[in-house]
């Protein structure tokens, strides 16, 4: 570890929190629905949308409908994508002559797309045409971010309302989401790219002579526009298949910092638009508070561990860490610090290879993932299940001092802790249950790449990250199979929506609420006693429910590493 | 419940329209006007043919061009579609070597790499990154510890002095950002095309 290492993810950080105020107080505007400076261009469009539609902006919907909305505007999604896929040998923009993607993985990357997984057993240059990058993959990347936010804003209003019926209209909050936050970001954000080196064409693939003759066709095709959205909106499907290591992808150190900076935006801004809508910027800082302390300690375990290296390759005389699947121009520091951050929101983007990572540097990113997102996380996703833990948190407090909990003036009753824990406890449900699955299947285990625990990591990997809708892997794993695309995209989807619709649930209930005043028995939300309480909530839920798994693989591995042994 | 099903449509095919077909066009026609050379992938031109892109690395096995990384791409095997083949360096399929740090196939590879460059250069330490693969298989840059490691081979094969390669090497070589973000590093196709128009005009 070195001192300019520990400056930039200082300068990385000072960021992100001086972000999250302008940031929030622009998306709280956007969904309330106030004017903002870009109104007078996007408003008549928004108009168009909701007169074609036939939504009525003013009529707000109960839970239940909101969420029905949102569950039908996904199957359209699954629709359009699954059809281009099967259907791009016969449409346009196809200069690479794709051919139609086979049943089971069309399937798997549709599911993949929707829940903001983007998980990608296919490889982007080898497989899809730019019609499927963009009108597929593209819009699905703004689409199921734009969804995660208007979720959260719909919990949020569960929080900040009293006695009210309704949650929102979900068709104003996305379309808001995707015209005000997005879209303006992203068009700035595209042009940055290209700037740096990106590339944004329709032109073929190039065939080049290089200098010793030999032929190298270069992929190119329009990266900028997808990767400002698969970075901004968390979801991390790449264009390419070495995603943002390829270096049309991330070709620059500052690309790559600013690459990381649009993972957490939204997501550390979402926490302040929180704070503002209960009424009090406090609570928000205190939420932010929580994941900051999570985020730093996994930064620090994974730089030490990858500057450190692999006792392996440092016997052979090697110096300068663990550089196997990273590039030159990130090093140790910028690969460490993009691979926690990918996976402390639901990002998935890579700049290096997780599976090549040592042992304990590649067991944060799966620690991450397993604590459901909640370092800030997914847009929105991350909010609303870090509110779950808070609802959790306030629950355990309330029983040891014995008052009925709340938070934010409202009370925590047995519905919201219900729905909380089934929303909590499905997850290991699904990523430790299909790995057992896996591990005893020869054709599953057949798809390993490495042997010994790292080939059981690499399995484990896989499930949490479809379950957390992350979307990164150890890519070793040969994941293009009936076995894997089937259980993968049932992870993906029991991950996300069995998430969602608890949440939602707890949104109705809370905003059916009366809204009480804090009294002196009121637990104070917004100090060190309450950052402390949750972080401590997600650490022993966690740890109780991974230690094992992770005991069979990465800290076996660990041992296995230290002591010199290879498989 | 029912009313819902129109704006599941008609709301959905609207923002598809504008986030997957108006948005990247858009982006592609305002790109190329603007930064035309890097919409179009950085490519490099010497005597009117394309010889690479200055982002995309490309593989050297001349003792007279400087090396880049290992790279662990692979290509279909001709002979068996269903096999793939090593390919370094191809830029049509992206990817890395995906080994873990406990497995025997990488501690045998980087073993067998490192006494071959130990034999190369037994003066200098071996740089780690010359014996390790990129992430994407691409990575077009070295450290410039590892540019200065092949100087004595570069410098014999053309029958260069050894001072003069190191300038160029020296010259080659990128500092962080405002001295803060990123590594130090060499473009390998960069430093090689200098070398050779070094040597034409010896």
């Amino acid at each position: 570890m070195t001192v300019i290492g520990w400056i930039q993810i200082l300068l990385y950080c000072a960021v992100i929190v001086a972000l999250a105020k302008p940031l929030g107080w622009y998306m709280t505007r956007v969904f309330s629905g106030e004017r903002t400076f870009l109104s007078p261009v996007l408003r008549p469009v928004e108009s168009a949308i909701y007169w074609i539609g036939g939504v009525d902006e003013r009529r707000e919907q109960h839970w239940l409908t909101y969420t029905v909305a949102m569950l039908l505007f996904h199957v359209g999604g699954f629709l359009i994508i699954y059809g281009v896929m099967r259907l791009q040998g016969v449409l346009p923009f196809n200069p690479a002559g794709q051919s139609a993607v086979a049943e089971d993985l069309s399937f798997n990357t549709a599911i993949s797309f929707l829940t903001n997984t983007n998980w990608q057993n296919y490889g982007g240059e080898s497989t899809v045409s730019y019609l499927v990058q963009m009108l597929g993959l593209t819009h699905q990347n703004f689409l199921s971010a734009a969804t995660g936010i208007a979720l959260a804003i719909a919990l949020i209003r569960g929080f900040s309302r009293a006695s009210a019926r309704t949650v929102g209209n979900f068709w104003v909050d996305v379309t808001r989401c995707t015209l005000y936050v997005l879209l303006p970001l992203c068009i700035v954000y595209t042009l940055v790219l290209v700037w740096q080196g990106i590339p944004q064409t329709l032109g073929p693939y190039v065939e080049a002579t290089t200098l010793e003759g030999a032929k190298q066709t270069i992929a190119v095709g329009p990266v900028a526009s997808q990767v400002a959205i698969k970075m901004l909106g968390t979801n991390g499907g790449g264009f390419f298949n070495a995603n943002a290591a390829h270096p049309f992808e991330n070709p620059t150190a500052l690309s790559n910092f600013i690459q990381m900076i649009s993972i957490f935006a939204l997501g550390a801004a979402l926490t302040n638009v929180f704070g503002r809508m209960v009424g009090n910027q406090r609570q928000g800082w205190a939420i932010l508070a929580v994941m900051g302390v999570l985020f730093i300690a996994g930064v620090a375990v994974t730089y030490w561990a990858e500057a450190s290296g692999s006792n392996v390759l440092n016997a052979l005389g090697l110096t300068g860490g663990n550089m196997e699947g990273k590039e030159v121009r990130f090093g140790i520091v910028a690969s460490s610090l993009f691979a926690v951050i990918t996976t402390a929101a639901s990002c998935g983007a890579v700049n290096a290879m997780h599976d090549s990572f040592t042992a304990l540097g590649g067991m944060i990113p799966l620690i991450n993932m397993q604590l459901g997102e909640i370092i800030v996380g997914g847009v929105g996703a991350g909010l609303y299940g870090m509110l779950l833990f808070v609802v959790l948190a306030i629950f355990v407090a309330g029983l040891m001092v014995g008052r009925t909990p709340e938070y934010v003036g409202k009370k925590i009753e047995a519905r919201e802790v219900k729905m909380a824990m089934l929303a909590i406890l499905v997850l290991p449900l699904m990523y430790l249950g299909w790995t057992a699955v896996a591990v005893v299947l020869p054709q599953a285990v057949a798809s390993m790449a490495n042997a010994g625990p790292h080939g059981f990591t690499e399995v484990l990997y896989a499930y949490t990250s479809a379950t957390a809708n992350n979307g990164s892997a150890f890519g070793g794993l040969t994941g293009n199979t009936f076995f894997y695309n089937l259980t993968l995209a049932s992870s993906m989807f029991v991950g996300r929506f069995f998430m969602i619709i608890p949440a939602m649930a707890i949104a109705g209930s809370l905003a059916e609420k009366k809204s009480i005043p804090p009294s002196a028995g009121t637990l104070p939300t917004t100090g060190g006693l309450f950052v402390g309480l949750v972080v401590g909530v997600i650490l022993i839920i966690g740890g109780l429910t991974f230690f094992p798994a992770l005991a069979l693989g990465p800290i076996v591995e660990h041992l296995a590493m230290t002591a010199g042994t290879v498989f | 419940m029912l009313k819902e099903i129109r704006p599941a449509i008609f709301v959905l095919l609207a923002l598809t329209l504008i986030t997957g077909l108006l948005y990247p066009l858009a982006m592609t026609v305002v790109a190329g006007a603007v930064f035309p050379a890097q919409a179009e992938g950085s490519l490099i031109t010497r005597n009117g043919q394309v010889i690479g892109s200055a982002l995309i690395g490309q593989e050297f096995k001349d003792d007279k061009y400087f090396h880049g990384r290992p790279s662990a791409t692979t290509a279909a095997d001709p002979n068996d579609s269903t096999k793939t083949v090593p390919a370094p360096y191809n830029a049509a399929n992206s990817s890395g070597s995906n080994l873990g740090p406990t497995s025997k196939a990488l501690a045998d590879r980087v073993k067998e790499d490192v006494d071959k460059l130990k034999a190369e250069n037994p003066a200098q330490a071996v740089p780690v990154d010359l014996v390790t693969t990129s992430a994407s298989g691409l990575d077009p840059d070295i450290s410039p510890e590892a540019a200065l490691f092949q100087v004595p081979r570069v410098a014999k094969a053309r029958s260069l002095p050894e001072d003069r390669v190191r300038a160029l090497v020296a010259k080659a070589t990128d500092g962080r950002l405002i001295g803060l973000l990123g590594e130090p590093r060499v473009n390998v196709l960069a430093l090689n095309l200098a070398l050779d128009a070094a040597t034409a005009t010896k």
